[in-house]
């Protein structure tokens, strides 16, 4: 708004810049009257400004209505940002989402003032809503502004090990976004995406395979491991998902696997309308033979497979995509399975069948076979658009064979006659082709042909005049009669394309039309002036011919001709008349050449070959946008051609064996199904099981989907398996000294066993120690005082200890990831004390073991905030690596990651209440001193660890 | 993937504008108008437009264009497909897909789009989740709106997205249980000069409309499910019970969807219900010529053949049209040169009959093709390929529901050659 005010108040010429929006309202009434647009302009948007700042949600509500309707007209309205972006916050959901949706789309132009939002996404971030969670994150990143690029991707890492797949659906968005803005962050986005590509979820996969699309397609590798899976939840997954997950895995096949086509190539020729009506054993039969030569890789199998099904989608672009696959993949025998499911999109709109149709063209003309059966499906009707009636042309003209011209021919007949004239023109092309490519039915074609030439429309009889002229080159042998008829025509004819192609035959084949050739010319002479500039070209042309052919009569007319011709205005026909001259009319300086002029011009041309127009398609996908447009499109992805050899199949393995048995440990109950098999690939026994009582088959998946939700939860149990030996530190610390408690003592220390009371706790030896000379009886513990989330798991009360006897009690505590004091009363039969368990930061962890890659890979996705670093002091005889693992291990309890660098060491743990990785390294420098870094999510514990571990090796 | 969406009407203006990501400036669309201008027909503007920096790729729906811009590969189907599912949606929610119902519900249509994608990718175009995160306004809510100031955004958040039917809201009540079928058929058909059938099919859909409480598991069975040739399904029906059992097995979206459509195979021959005596001539060098069609009943299996409708193209040298009719009302746009006779119920006693003058514009060449006509017929309650609906089984819910299966056949693409 200062902006606004500033520019006014030039005008106006009062009123200091500096007021900024106090000026613009001052200066809205000096304003001239020309600007009375604006000021009213001003005005509206002040009223808006101020229903924005009201406390009533129904004026705020109406405000972001109209400015949301502004920004849907396209007018702008980025002055109110500031007014707007102040209820980013608000309670009501409906001004709330009107905010998001005015904040993405201005946010690129104010970027300062976007900033003022962040913190409320950031905040929902941790929202216990999933739902808020994920459109937190989906606005967050649909923020243009680069400087929260660190924060997106911070939240990105976050979102895609959220427990919600729906969250991590939004990741996967959100890495496009991320990558579009920033495109640097390419390496680290590729980690979250090979993360993602693991996931089990239906949900994500769609996205996740477009994220991968987007950023990073060529890194192939990343598939291997998922392609079963992908394979397998194809079905599942929603239609748009399926669509790039199929364009992204026929690339994928295309890499992977052997060719399936040239073993079956000798079947093609037998491969007809006959596939269609065969059922599965037939095909089945005929795989059998070719299987002497050629094994399909199971894979390769698994995809055909489990494509199949979704040719029934309701969805056209998934139906394309499907016969895209097999059109590509499919041995040359199965791919005919698609057609029926193509024709089937013909009653959609007319955009829909636009594409098909074309991809139809291009299929048809090197596999006919495949559409064959469904040759009346393209008919063409009058009520079809021109673009389609044209498609649908080229696909029956494909499809043309000796069988079915003859219907095809009476067909055709109708076309010519239609209202639509460039339709009409197209099929007489069409006929044309017929004639060229089926020789039984030439002569029949040009007949009718010339028929046409008397039709009364005249785009029809040019167009008819060119594709004889085409026809008539291909075989020149006796046509002097059609000639003749057409030099007739020449009167009437006025369209120049039309004319110039008789005059061409004419001049062509003028030794076969001796008398008719020169009077033609005669009379074109006569009206050369106002003929097209084609026409002329080819009047130039006959005279040069008949010129070197019949010179005795032509002479004087070619002369004429080659006169006017000199002086005509354009510099084309100018330079043919001087080039033609030189060449046929001898002269002392013309040279070798006019020697060779009949042979020059009378030369046996080549017959033109009429092609279809989707001839050379056939290069690009089918179904992409290139194939459509016939031109490489930004960012198309180039199939490969079939490797020669396979690369190695085991790639795709995947060790489930393991992992399954560790969620069935979790579970506590055998798994029933594979977890891939989901709701169409379920099988009959589960299916009448659903019908018997209440569930049906989604319930089944929906435990399924509680599964996968609980592999993530323990997934990281599996993949940093906790570390068998453990050293224990002998330290002890005192819990109830004997004085303050009347005789009874009490010390601990931290065990560092894993859980034994839980996953959650971490367990602390209690000694307790009896200095008194009379039996204490009923020790236990009472009046636990725990930070709220903490847990204690008490020891069974001891009954009596004996004078100077000592007992050793075990204790589980959840100390949630914090340092908080755990206070209790430790209670005798007839006292009670007061006593309280600090941990000590390095007790809060459980040692992993991963390898040095995994440690690198799990640090470079914890950087940025989540890192803190120190240089500490080493005394000089801590630094060999032994003593360096001794100390630090002794100090917190962290697992040892093997090192390939020896002044590198690196330790491993994670948090024991939620599991978080705490990565140490320790990077021993000269002059004794070395670097020590912490990399955690949870900064806290990050910082106080690294406190403590400063000191460890400074003391000798 | 979609960059931003423009929707404009047929004079040319642009009146929606949407950007998933940086705004691209509303000059795009100048292509498309070119490529527009060069078609002539709306009907003919190529879908997918290249221009230099991006491309365009458009649908045609209702009188308005919805112009999406691609910035890089993309299978168009894609685009194409979403943007017909964006445009059934507005027709979903405002009754209508028209430029005014857009217009009139800014708001809604916003924050539909809002939903439907995410950073160009559809994310939500099931209409059962949409309308539990916005729901479709109607007089009553907009006029409690306007007084208790409460908004049309659902409070509840959508749980439909998170499940594995994501197409069924949860917590779905009636009291009235109800599941309604519409098998409607329709004929596709070419007949030539003769009267002869050129191609001939059949095309069917089920449509439902089913308003059933809790989670109800339901199985159609079909009395000759052999008929189905080409079957394509809504997501819900289970893929595997089809294929071995032919029993269409589904957990049904609340409210009206299509549940299937199909082909019935071709290798059956087609009974054609009506058929058509056309006398379509023009004069040589005089300015007029004669029409006269009848249309009669055949093969209609003793049903009435009802609503019946001849629209003809004629062609562009057809001033005007003197007729007489015995039976309905015709009318003659001589702008648009169409001929439309609204004939109603066909009485096989009284044969319908279309007969008069056409008056030709004087001195152009006569017109050397006679129109086709397209028929457009209803007969109730025959599905003209036989298919029958044979039960209707619900699992999972333990009330009993209210059924009933309707059949209707029409005239798809009916189109007599003259």
């Amino acid at each position: 708004m200062s902006g606004n005010g500033l520019s006014y108040s030039e005008q106006g010429g009062e009123a200091a810049p500096e007021l900024g929006q106090e000026a613009a309202t001052t200066t809205t009434p000096s304003i001239p009257a020309a600007f009375g647009l604006f000021c009213s302009d001003i005005k509206k948007n002040e009223d808006l400004k101020q229903m924005l700042e009201s406390s009533k949600d129904s004026a705020k509500l109406d405000a972001m209505k109209r400015i949301v309707g502004m920004v849907a007209k396209g007018k702008n309205a980025s002055e109110l940002f500031p007014a707007v972006v102040k209820n980013v916050a608000s309670k009501n959901i409906e001004i709330k989402k009107l905010v998001y949706v005015y904040l993405m789309r201005y946010a690129e132009e104010q970027q300062d003032l976007a900033l003022l939002s962040i913190s409320t996404f950031q905040r929902a971030l941790k929202d216990p809503n999933q739902l808020i969670r994920a459109s937190a994150l989906r606005v967050l990143s649909s923020i243009r502004v680069p400087i929260i690029v660190p924060i997106m991707m911070l939240a990105i890492k976050e979102a895609s090990s959220d427990l919600s797949p729906y969250v991590r659906k939004n990741a996967a968005h959100a890495i496009q976004k991320l990558y579009s803005l920033d495109p640097e962050q390419k390496e680290m986005l590729i980690e979250v995406i090979e993360k993602l590509l693991k996931d089990r979820s239906t949900l994500v996969a769609g996205s996740v395979v477009m994220a991968f699309e987007e950023v990073c397609p060529e890194r192939i590798d990343l598939i291997h491991k998922n392609y079963r899976k992908l394979c397998n939840l194809l079905v599942d997954v929603e239609e748009w998902g399926q669509v790039v997950i199929i364009h992204m895995l026929t690339r994928y096949a295309r890499t992977q696997f052997v060719s399936p086509w040239k073993v079956s190539f000798s079947l093609e020729d037998n491969f007809c309308e006959k596939n269609f009506y065969e059922s599965d054993e037939e095909q089945k039969e005929k795989d059998q033979k070719v299987k002497d030569t050629y094994t399909m890789d199971p894979d390769h199998r698994l995809l055909l497979q489990n494509t199949k099904p979704l040719l029934q989608s309701r969805n056209a672009a998934v139906v394309m995509a499907v016969s895209q696959l097999y059109w590509h993949l499919a041995p040359k025998s199965e791919a005919g399975i698609v057609s029926k499911s193509l024709v089937r999109l013909l009653r959609s709109n007319r955009e829909v069948q636009y594409i098909v149709l074309q991809n139809i063209a291009t299929m048809s003309i090197q596999r006919k076979g495949m559409f064959e059966p469904y040759l009346k499906s393209f008919y063409v009707r009058s009520t079809d658009p021109t673009m389609i009636k044209t498609l649908k042309l080229e696909i029956l003209t494909n499809l043309a064979n000796e069988a079915n011209i003859s219907t095809l021919l009476r067909e055709f007949q109708t076309y010519v006659k239609s209202q639509d004239k460039q339709f009409a023109a197209a099929t007489i092309q069409a006929i044309g082709r017929c004639a060229t490519n089926i020789t039984e039915v030439t002569d029949t074609c040009l007949n009718g042909l010339v028929c046409l030439l008397s039709n009364k429309d005249e785009i029809v009889v040019a167009e008819s005049v060119v594709v004889i002229k085409k026809l008539l080159q291909t075989q020149p042998a006796h046509h002097g009669e059609i000639i003749k008829h057409m030099a007739k025509l020449l009167d009437n004819i006025t369209v120049p394309v039309a004319r110039a192609s008789i005059l061409w035959l004419i001049g062509e084949y003028c030794e076969r039309v001796p008398k008719i050739a020169p009077d033609v010319l005669r009379k074109t002479a006569k009206s050369f002036t106002n003929e097209d500039d084609l026409v002329k070209l080819q009047i130039l042309n006959l005279g040069a011919k008949l010129y070197l052919t019949n010179s005795k009569q032509t002479k004087l007319l070619t002369q004429y001709v080659l006169n006017l011709g000199k002086y005509d205005q354009s510099y084309d026909i100018r330079d043919r008349t001087r080039f033609i001259r030189q060449l046929i009319v001898p002269n002392e300086k013309s040279g070798a050449l006019s020697k060779y002029a009949k042979k020059i011009f009378l030369a046996q041309k080549p017959a033109p070959l009429l092609e279809s127009p989707f001839k050379d398609r056939d290069h690009f996908q089918l179904g992409t946008l290139s194939h459509t447009l016939n031109t490489q499109a930004t960012g198309y992805l180039e199939l490969s051609d079939w490797p020669e050899v396979a690369p190695d199949p085991s790639v795709r393995n995947v060790e489930i064996a393991e992992s399954a048995k560790e969620w069935t440990g979790i579970l506590g109950k055998p798994k029933k199904e594979k977890p891939t098999e989901k709701f169409y690939s379920e099988s009959e026994e589960e299916e009448d099981e659903s019908a018997g009582t209440n569930s049906s088959g989604r319930y089944l998946e929906s435990n399924l989907h509680l599964r996968c939700l609980e592999n993530c939860i323990f997934r990281t149990d599996h993949y940093f398996k906790r570390i068998g030996k453990i050293s224990v530190p002998t330290k002890t610390h005192e819990l109830l000294h004997r004085m303050s408690g009347k005789g009874l003592a009490a010390h601990y220390h931290f065990s560092r066993q894993p859980g034994i009371f839980g996953d959650r706790m971490v367990s602390v030896q209690v000694t307790v120690t009896n200095t008194t000379d009379h039996k204490i009886e009923n020790i236990h513990i009472e009046e636990k005082k725990l930070p709220s989330g903490m847990r204690m798991h008490e020891f069974s009360p001891i009954e009596c200890l004996e004078p100077a006897g000592s007992v050793t009690v075990s204790v589980g505590i959840d100390f949630c990831d914090s340092t908080q004091m755990a206070s209790f009363q430790l209670c005798t039969k007839d006292d009670c004390f007061n006593v309280s368990i600090q941990p000590p930061v390095g007790e809060l962890l459980l040692p992993v073991t991963m390898s040095e890659k995994d440690f690198k890979k799990e640090q470079g996705m914890l950087t940025g905030m989540n890192e803190t670093s120190t240089a500490i002091p080493v005394a000089p005889q801590n630094s060999t690596r032994l003593v360096v693992i001794e100390k630090l291990v002794k100090a917190a309890n962290l697992g040892v990651v093997p090192s390939g660098q020896d002044n590198i060491h690196r330790f491993a743990a994670k948090t024991v209440h939620s599991g978080s990785l705490v990565l140490v390294t320790v990077e021993l420098k000269e002059s004794s001193t070395a670097q020590l870094v912490i990399n955690t999510e949870k900064t806290v514990i990050g910082s106080v660890l690294l406190r403590e571990l400063k000191p460890v090796l400074s003391q000798g | 993937m979609i960059h931003s969406l423009f929707l404009i009407n047929c004079s040319g203006d642009i009146f929606l504008e949407k950007h998933w990501k940086s705004v691209v400036s509303q000059s795009v669309c100048d292509y498309f108008f070119e490529a527009q201008e060069k078609a002539i027909d709306v009907e003919n503007v190529p879908p997918v437009i290249s221009t230099p920096h991006h491309y365009l790729i458009s649908i045609y729906r209702d009188k308005i264009f919805f112009v999406s811009v691609i910035q890089s590969e993309v299978p168009p189907l894609f685009v194409i497909e979403f943007l017909h599912r964006v445009a059934d949606t507005f027709q979903d929610y405002f009754g209508e897909c028209s430029e005014t119902a857009i217009k009139d519900n800014v708001v809604i249509v916003y924050e539909l789009l809002e939903e439907m994608l995410d950073n160009g990718f559809p994310l939500a175009t099931e209409s059962n989740i949409l309308k539990e995160l916005i729901k479709p306004p109607t007089i009553l809510r907009s006029v409690v709106n306007s007084i208790t100031g409460s908004s049309n955004v659902g409070d509840t958040l959508p749980t439909g997205q998170l499940s594995n039917i994501p197409w069924r809201r949860a917590g779905v009540k009636y009291t009235n249980n109800e599941a309604y079928f519409d098998v409607v058929e329709e004929i596709d058909a070419i007949i030539d000069k003769s009267g002869s059938t050129v191609f001939a099919e059949i095309q069917g859909v089920i449509d439902s409309c089913i308003k059933l409480s809790g989670m109800p598991d339901l199985s159609l069975s079909f009395m000759n499910p052999r008929l189905l040739d080409d079957v394509s399904f809504h997501p819900c029906i289970r893929f595997k019970r089809w294929e071995s059992e032919r029993v269409l097995s589904f957990i049904p979206p609340d409210g009206n969807f299509r549940l299937i459509s199909y082909r019935v195979s071709s290798q059956n021959l087609v009974a054609i219900p009506v058929y058509v005596k056309h006398m379509i001539s023009f004069k040589e060098n005089s300015s007029s010529g004669r029409f006269d069609v009848t249309i009669g009943p055949k093969q209609n299996m003793g049903k009435t053949v009802e609503s019946v409708v001849m629209t003809v193209h004629m062609p562009k040298a057809v001033l005007n049209m003197n007729l007489t009719a015995t039976q309905g009302s015709y009318t003659f746009d001589p702008v648009t040169k169409v001929l439309t006779w609204d004939v109603g119920k066909i009485t096989p006693q009284k044969l319908p009959n279309l007969k008069g003058l056409v008056n030709l514009q004087s001195g152009a060449p006569k017109p050397e093709e006679n129109p086709s006509l397209n028929i457009q017929f209803k007969i109730q309650q025959l599905a003209i390929s036989g298919l029958k609906v044979n039960r209707l089984d619900m699992y999972g819910e333990k009330y009993k529901p209210f059924k009933g299966v309707k059949y209707i056949t029409k005239a798809g693409k009916f189109q007599v050659r003259t």
